[in-house]
């Protein structure tokens, strides 16, 4: 494993039930860097960051996506995620029965590799840190994966994990949907633990809200299917004060979602 | 076929069970009466399996088992079936004789009662003759039941007197070991009124042993008020007929658990009916298959209501992997005059593979409008959300299979009150899921 993690996606398309939602995708993260992907609703961000981590409903249909020059397309979803790919979801599975803790260590354990499992000890060690960090009950650790969560403690569990895995490259769908804002400040905290040039992050969101605590360098466009306009923290600022219609006027589009016509 | 019966089974052996079994000439009165029916009788009819080619009637002859003095000294494929924690409410028995039987001293001194069938039906034949084979299973249902009232030996008296709470579990080891070899112990269970009891029993076979036949029965009498938790795990090796039918009658405000692990390899048929015959009485049935290899089980819980405010709920999952098959029966009955009684089920299969079948029928006869009743019931794969989203967490996808079958069986398993126990489940599954 290289020291710095290297993600760069070219020319990426994919289609849903044959209907084709990322229409040319090119991105390139680094370690260290903080890339933020805005656009309003139905414009196919959250399709990006399923079809990185693989989604079986997704299919591709052209470009490539590497990690650290591996072909992450041709990895199962297990091992995108051992590469170092991470996603944090918008609407995380519940899954009954399986403890929050059982599934974390299983999910620590299987990044480390075998031989290499970690001691319960200081694994719930690790657990309890960061579960405080996070504000969260300890009665988080065994209650059953994602059931029954609100949509904050979702969120939160999704960063725990996250912190917990450690990963090379990690997508944030939408994490601030649905918090109020001290639940952001603290989400906001647990990723701002992990920043450093080890991690590239990509932060989906519709709101500038979100920026103002985890600061991206470059923040890109992302308005039928791809990315339009890149900028730095100036462009999310803009786009907060003058909302899309500007960017839609200047590429002469009148309906940014997918599937319509230029 | 009744021809074939009756050359197979002859008086005379009859006749040798009740003598080594020491027991009361009405028991053998009772057996001579019973294989006479064993030979008339048919099969029982199951919903949709076909068991007319199963084999209950070929076993090798009972052997005289070695008594041991601890039960340190069982194989240790069967000492983890004994909880650490209990060993001294334990009655263990191999094929037709009880090897070991100890009862907490403390317990037997405010009258409890534990015992093989046989002792019990000299010293307790008052209390055996009311309730053997009487009011819960009749000798005459069928084939089985009456095979099994000519051939029961060892089994298990359990009597626990009014108002007496016994706080931790009791438990019946009931092994079946070597070619061709059968068991059919007998298990009664009386809890008088304001009593409370957990019983635990556990038919196991050594892994890749040769077994042929089980064929139990368990009665259960729930008395007024009594508290009355039945677990039973049934792990027997592939060459193996397991039959285990369990009934239970539950008086006024009585409440009853059933909680049922069916993880045999070879051919099962499970069958428990509680029979809620007093006011306000209720009945919890939780219980699970899992199939692998060509397992074929049949398992069906009924729950007839009889009387004003009792309620049920039977909540039942399998999973079947490879070309096992798993049929799900359920069935609430509330009979008329039964008002405001509730009668709730769910039932769920996971199929692992496109070769296992997996069925749930869900059956609700009601003849009171004055109820609440409902079931739910599903059938599928393992969701592939769920499995998406554990592998994006960089679980291998059999892993991640694992952790959700785990959890899918752990609305059943996590009631069983040993912790022990439940470990020694999820231990049996994993090794089912790695061959």
């Amino acid at each position: 494993m290289s020291a710095a993690p290297e993600l760069i996606v070219k020319g990426l398309k994919a289609t849903v039930d044959g209907k084709e939602i990322l229409k040319g995708v090119n991105l390139e993260v680094k370690g260290g860097e903080i890339h933020a992907i805005m656009g309003p609703n139905g414009t196919g961000k959250s399709t990006l960051a399923s079809v990185l981590m693989g989604h079986p409903r997704y299919e591709v249909t052209d470009g490539s996506v590497t990690l650290d020059g591996e072909d992450v397309l041709n990895m199962e979803v297990d091992e995108r995620a051992r590469a170092g790919l991470f996603l944090a979801m918008q609407y995380p599975a519940e899954v009954s029965g399986v403890t929050n803790s059982d599934f974390l260590r299983s999910a620590v354990n299987a990044r480390r590799g075998e031989g290499n499992e970690i001691s319960l000890m200081k694994f719930i060690r690790e657990m309890d840190n960061k579960m405080e960090l996070l504000e969260m009950d300890e009665k988080f650790a065994t209650r059953y994966l994602n059931e029954g969560f609100s949509g904050g403690e979702k969120k939160r569990n999704e960063i725990l994990q996250m912190m917990m895995l450690k990963p090379r490259i990690a997508i944030l769908d939408e994490i601030d949907s649905g918090l109020d804002i001290d639940a952001l400040k603290v989400v906001s905290k647990g990723v701002n633990s992990l920043l450093g040039p080890e991690m590239g992050v990509i932060l989906i969101t519709h709101y500038q809200r979100l920026l103002n605590y985890i600061k991206p360098d470059y923040v890109h466009v992302f308005i039928q299917g791809k990315i339009v306009k890149s900028g730095g923290p100036e462009l999310a600022e803009r786009l907060e004060a003058e909302g899309y219609d500007w960017v839609k006027e200047e590429l002469g589009v009148e309906d940014e979602t997918v599937g319509q016509k230029a | 076929m009744s021809m074939d019966t009756q050359m197979l089974f002859d008086k005379k052996i009859v006749i040798e069970v009740s003598g080594k079994n020491g027991e009361a000439d009405w028991m053998l009165q009772n057996r001579l009466d019973a294989l006479k029916l064993a030979a008339q009788l048919p099969l029982p009819r199951l919903q949709k399996t076909n068991i007319s080619k199963w084999n209950f009637t070929k076993f090798e002859p009972f052997a005289e088992e070695v008594p041991i003095m601890s039960p340190d000294e069982l194989p240790a494929d069967l000492r983890e079936f004994v909880f650490v924690e209990d060993k001294r409410n334990l009655l263990v028995q191999k094929n037709a004789s009880v090897i070991y039987c100890n009862l907490d001293q403390s317990l037997s001194e405010q009258g409890v009662i534990f015992t093989d069938l046989g002792t019990a039906s000299q010293k307790h034949e008052s209390l055996l003759r009311k309730y053997f084979m009487t009011d819960g299973v009749r000798i005459d249902e069928h084939r089985l039941t009456a095979i099994h009232a000519a051939f029961q030996s060892g089994g298990v008296f359990l009597y626990v007197p009014g108002n007496v709470q016994v706080k931790i579990p009791l438990e019946g080891l009931f092994w079946l070991s070597g070619k061709g070899a059968a068991m059919f112990p007998h298990i009664l269970i009386v809890a008088e009124a304001g009593s409370r009891l957990d019983f635990v029993a556990n038919f196991v076979a050594c892994r890749d042993d040769l077994g042929a036949i089980n064929n139990s029965v368990m009665e259960v009498f729930v008395g007024a008020q009594a508290d009355v938790r039945i677990s039973t795990v049934n792990n027997l090796n592939s060459e193996a007929v397991d039959v285990v039918y369990r009934r239970a009658l539950v008086d006024r405000n009585g409440h009853l658990e059933w909680n049922i692990a069916d993880l045999s390899d070879g051919r099962i048929v499970s069958n428990n009916t509680s029979h809620l015959q007093g006011e306000s009485s209720n009945v919890d049935v939780r219980e699970f298959a899992l199939g692998t290899g060509d397992m074929k089980a049949n398992v069906t819980s009924s729950v007839y209501h009889l009387e004003r405010h009792t309620k049920s709920n039977i909540n039942a999952r399998s999973v079947m992997k490879d070309q096992a098959s798993g049929i799900i029966n359920s069935i609430t009955k509330i009979e008329k005059g039964a008002s405001k009684s509730d009668g709730q089920q769910s039932g769920k299969v996971l199929m692992l593979n496109p070769e296992a079948r997996g069925d749930v029928n869900p059956i609700l006869l009601i003849d009171e409008n004055d109820v609440m009743a409902g079931h739910a019931a599903s059938v599928g794969k393992v969701d592939p959300l769920q499995l998406y989203y554990l592998m994006s967490r960089g679980i291998h996808r059999s892993e991640a299979e694992k952790l959700i079958i785990h959890g899918f069986l752990d609305a059943i398993i996590s009631k069983i009150p040993s912790n022990a126990l439940c470990e020694r489940i999820h231990h049996i599954i994993e090794r089912k899921f790695k061959s």
